[in-house]
């Protein structure tokens, strides 16, 4: 597990704070002096995951690099939703250039940074799904080859979201976007296709992979800050939901990403060079159903019920399970 | 003019300039929800207030917190029945929270500690007080607190009412007893031990007194007919516990035979086994299910040697041989004959069938109403039909236990305050109930309940020593810690890190938080992820 779970009575380690805890098991957000990179009046939709997924990690990086960084941005809601001409909801040192570039410009900066002796400055490069997995992938591909020292941010929230929804390579099984209709024998998004990033990233053999959720804040922090010790490329890979794409409630935001997280669709794990070295254990196993079922864009395999497509999804859950041995370790 | 790169025409501005507060359509607001627990102590207690301080090892702090509402922690951490704990929502999760078990230890802590509570701003009024049971007592610790003068008189030889003349010290150790009436002496109460008050109307007269809090309790042993050769072998439950206090210990020989199946039963049954009584048996007409004793306590007089005749009734005493039949319960529970009788030996038979209220002194009391099962009628502020004059405990109708007396005491006091002030005393009307659905129970850890300890089965076989024990300082903070703060904020920062609008504005430890409305685009991240639901969304109204 990236961090140590404090077991103290009430809620140890699980909320955001805990007035019971020494301030050092306290999560970065539960500060008074957060950065709040991502600042308030950003034009995000309610309930937005990927905007509170992006603050938990840019405060994360500001605290452990002493507010030396600067973030590179690629085309998508995160850029569009914070910075309509003039205003900008950033606080810190943001660039933005093209959908498909961000790993390139981020190679650049990281180039220019130590061309003028800035160690101490570091890069952060960021995106959706679609500009990492998608557009920008020869680019990010290149940029983990040569091994440039930034850490890549990628906000999955399964679809191409900023201009309405459309499929994307790390969009699930079955899920509705606007160019996977819920019509025909097999609707939504085909079986069988897309890509798992996160295992494309290790199979480059980089310094650091990880996966993290919007629903364990104190595990995203610990990988936040392991990343920065590391130098070289580096990868996170942070669930987001997307309420307006996922058609789910925005009060659901943190409660679906858990459900992920519980049934084993969205396995957390770390990578050092390129093997898996922990995952984070479930806490309590749930079944896919109630992940899918909070989300209008699987409401084609409850109506009517679509036993097979649920079996599918299911024994995909059971592999991650198997593969990263997600099970709750029994006290 | 400024001049501004190519294609610019506009100033670098900031997002905060653009308040999405307009979008919303629900807003969070933080809400103070009534516990479970506290709702259903009869004495009030705003439990998860005080668990709250004795989470962080604040033990003054939390004992302060009870004492505005009871004056009896260390007590009512042994013998009140705690449903509280019934209510409380950790029950639904794994257990309840050892609420009565933290009590007691803050309560037994402040003992040693030596912890007082001061009298407040002399009125200049003055009050009698009838009965110095838990009651008259609790009555007579408020109105002090609110600044009235209070005399008690008081019958029986020493304070305490039931809580010394009924309760064993296997349950209640009399220190422990006599150490919170006296915190009470000490607020300037003063007790008149063996006065029965004969004439009321004549005693407040006499006293100068501007009103009343009659607390009498009720004492008079109800009788059941068994027609008996040699009366002198049956005795009751009160008559019996009651002489526990004194020196000479109440002969019993070595088979005893109580009937009933309430607590009092229990307690004497448990008292005659401490006694020596080689055989104790209880004899009861209805089955165990159907008891109205606390199963905890039936279980505990098994473990301890009671022995049982559910289903029994004694039809006639014969010196030292009881004839009792089998009985059978009909469709509605109630007990029938079965005509099967048999015959047992007996040195002492114990009734404990329940007691009446000794209204004696009280029938010329001009407007009081007594009705037909001798108890006295109250209105809403406790009050009787004799102006100034108000009744609680016992005596009136309503459950008896020592909790719902405490509670009694308290709520009289507060009406009674208002009437001596020509005011009227409102309870704030209590917020809507936290209930578990209202609960985000992924946040909270698994945390098993702290135990107290049992005195081994032997010594409390042979001796009136505590049966159970105290948790210490460490496991009490423990089990505090267990508590999950329903519907009340516990500052976990939890709403204040999941807003993706940074709309929650921490104001510091101890300051809770607010929300900044110029941002929250009301989405209730906030309020669905808090885990203690003390954020609701309402409609926004512009
Ligand atoms: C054996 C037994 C065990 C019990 N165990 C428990 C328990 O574990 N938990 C629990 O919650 N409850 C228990 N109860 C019930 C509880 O003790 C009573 O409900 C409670 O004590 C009632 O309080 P009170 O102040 O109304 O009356 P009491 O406690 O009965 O006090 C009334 C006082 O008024 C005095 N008095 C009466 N008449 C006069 C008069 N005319 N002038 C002056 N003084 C007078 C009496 O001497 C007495 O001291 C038990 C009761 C018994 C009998
Ligand atoms: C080269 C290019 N093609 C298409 C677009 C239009 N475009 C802007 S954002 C976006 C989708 C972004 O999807 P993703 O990266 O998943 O981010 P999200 O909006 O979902 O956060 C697209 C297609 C563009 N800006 N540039
Ligand atoms: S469309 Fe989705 S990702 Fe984009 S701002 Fe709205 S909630 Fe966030
Ligand atoms: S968990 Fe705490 S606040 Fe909730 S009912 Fe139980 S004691 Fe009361
Ligand atoms: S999470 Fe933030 S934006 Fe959403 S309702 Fe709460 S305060 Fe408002
Ligand atoms: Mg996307």
């Amino acid at each position: 597990m990236s961090y140590q779970r404090v077991k103290f009575y009430q809620t140890g380690t699980f909320t955001i704070g805990n007035r019971l805890l020494d301030e050092s098991n306290r999560t970065v957000q539960a500060g008074m002096d957060r950065t709040n990179s991502l600042n308030s009046g950003h034009r995000a939709c309610q309930g937005c995951g990927e905007a509170l997924g992006a603050r938990y990690a840019l405060d994360a990086v500001m605290r452990a690099t002493h507010q030396q960084m600067v973030a590179v941005n690629a085309t998508g809601c995160l850029e569009v939703f914070s910075s309509p001409y003039p205003e900008s909801a950033w606080q810190i040192p943001w660039l933005h250039s093209l959908f498909g570039n961000a790993p390139a410009v981020a190679s650049g900066v990281a180039a220019a940074l130590r061309a003028k002796g800035r160690k101490d400055v570091r890069v952060i490069a960021q995106g959706g799904d679609g500009a990492t997995v998608d557009i920008g992938f020869g680019c990010l591909s290149g940029m983990f080859e040569r091994n440039d020292d930034v850490l890549y941010v990628c906000y999955d929230n399964e679809a191409y979201m900023n201009t309405g929804v459309q499929r994307s390579g790390s969009t699930p099984p079955r899920a509705w976007t606007n160019t996977t209709q819920a019509v025909g024998a097999h609707p939504g998004n085909p079986m069988g296709i897309g890509k798992n990033l996160p295992r494309i990233a290790m199979a480059h053999g980089i310094p650091y992979v990880a996966t993290a959720s919007v629903a364990d804040l104190h595990d995203l922090e610990a990988k936040v800050t392991k990343a920065m010790k590391f130098r070289g490329a580096r990868y996170i890979h942070i669930h987001v939901p997307c309420p307006l794409g996922w058609k789910s409630d925005p009060a659901h935001t943190i409660k679906v990403a858990r459900l992920a997280v519980e049934c084993g669709l969205f396995p957390l794990i770390e990578a050092e060079g390129g093997e898996v070295t922990d995952r984070t254990p479930i806490r309590e196993k749930v079944p896919v159903e109630p992940y899918l079922e909070l989300q209008g864009r699987f409401k084609h395999l409850f109506h009517p019920r679509d036993a097979r497509a649920l079996e599918t999804i299911q024994a995909i859950a059971d592999a991650n399970i198997h593969r990263y041995q997600l099970l709750p370790v029994k006290a | 003019m400024e001049r501004k790169p190519f294609a610019i025409t506009l100033n670098p501005a900031s997002s905060l300039a653009n308040h999405t507060g307009n979008w919303r359509t629900m807003r969070p607001v933080y809400v103070d929800h009534l516990p479970p627990c506290n709702q259903g102590c009869p004495a009030g207690e705003n439990i998860q207030g005080w668990l709250y301080e004795a989470e962080e090892g604040k033990y003054e702090q939390a004992w302060r917190k009870i004492m505005e509402e009871n004056p009896f922690p260390a007590i009512h951490g042994r013998v009140c029945y705690h449903p509280c704990e019934t209510a409380c929502n950790r029950g639904q999760l794994d257990e309840p929270v050892s609420i009565h078990a933290v009590e007691r230890f803050l309560g037994d802590y402040a003992i040693e500690q030596g912890w007082q509570v001061k009298a407040g701003v002399e009125t200049g009024k003055r009050v009698l007080v009838v009965g110095a049971g838990p009651s008259g007592l609790s009555a007579a610790y408020h109105l002090a607190r609110l600044g009235h003068a209070v005399t008690i008189i008081e019958a029986g030889p020493k304070p305490g009412g039931m809580m010394r003349f009924g309760i064993p010290q296997y349950r209640l150790p009399r220190n422990v007893l006599d150490a919170e009436i006296a915190r009470i002496v000490a607020m300037g109460v003063s007790i008149h031990l063996n006065q029965k008050v004969e004439n009321l109307e004549k005693t407040i007269k006499e006293g100068g007194f501007d009103a009343v809090f009659l607390a009498i309790g009720a004492h008079l042993s109800k009788r059941v007919n068994i027609p008996g050769r040699d009366a002198g072998r049956m005795i009751d439950a009160l008559g019996f516990l009651k002489g526990m206090d004194g020196r000479a210990v109440p002969k019993i020989g070595r088979r005893v035979v109580v009937y009933g199946g309430g607590d009092t039963a229990i307690d004497a049954a448990r008292t005659a086994k401490r006694l020596g009584a080689e055989e104790t048996i209880l004899i009861y007409r209805r089955d165990r299910g159907h008891m109205p004793a606390h199963d905890f306590e039936v279980e505990e007089a098994l473990e301890e040697g009671v022995l049982t005749r559910w289903l029994h009734t004694i039809r006639q005493v014969d010196n030292t041989t009881l004839t009792v039949e089998e009985m059978t319960l009909d469709e509605q529970g109630r007990p029938q004959p079965t005509g099967r009788i048999e015959t047992l030996e007996a040195d002492t038979v114990i009734l404990a069938v329940g007691q009446d209220v000794d209204t004696g002194f009280l029938e010329d009391v001009p407007g009081l109403d007594i009705s037909s099962d001798g108890v006295i009628q109250v209105d809403a502020s406790m009050m009787t039909g004799r102006a100034g004059v108000f009744a609680g405990g016992d005596m009136v109708p309503a459950e008896r236990t020592v909790t719902v007396a405490t509670g009694h005491g308290k709520k009289a006091a507060r009406h009674i305050d208002a009437y001596l002030r020509g005011s009227e005393y409102r309870k704030p009307s209590p917020n809507t109930v936290a209930a578990y659905d209202r609960l985000n129970t992924w946040y909270y850890t698994d945390a098993d309940k702290n135990r107290q300890p049992y005195l081994d089965l032997a010594r409390r076989r042979a001796s009136f020593e505590e049966v159970v024990g105290g948790l210490d300082s460490d496991t009490a903070l423990l089990e505090a810690r267990r508590c999950l703060s329903c519907g009340n904020c516990f500052e976990c920062d939890t709403c204040y890190g999941v807003c993706p609008d940074n709309a929650i504005i921490k104001l510091g430890p101890g300051q809770r938080y607010e929300v900044n409305y110029d941002y929250c685009k009301g989405c209730g991240v906030c309020a669905e992820e808090c885990p203690c639901g003390a954020i609701d969304m309402v409609k926004e109204v512009r």
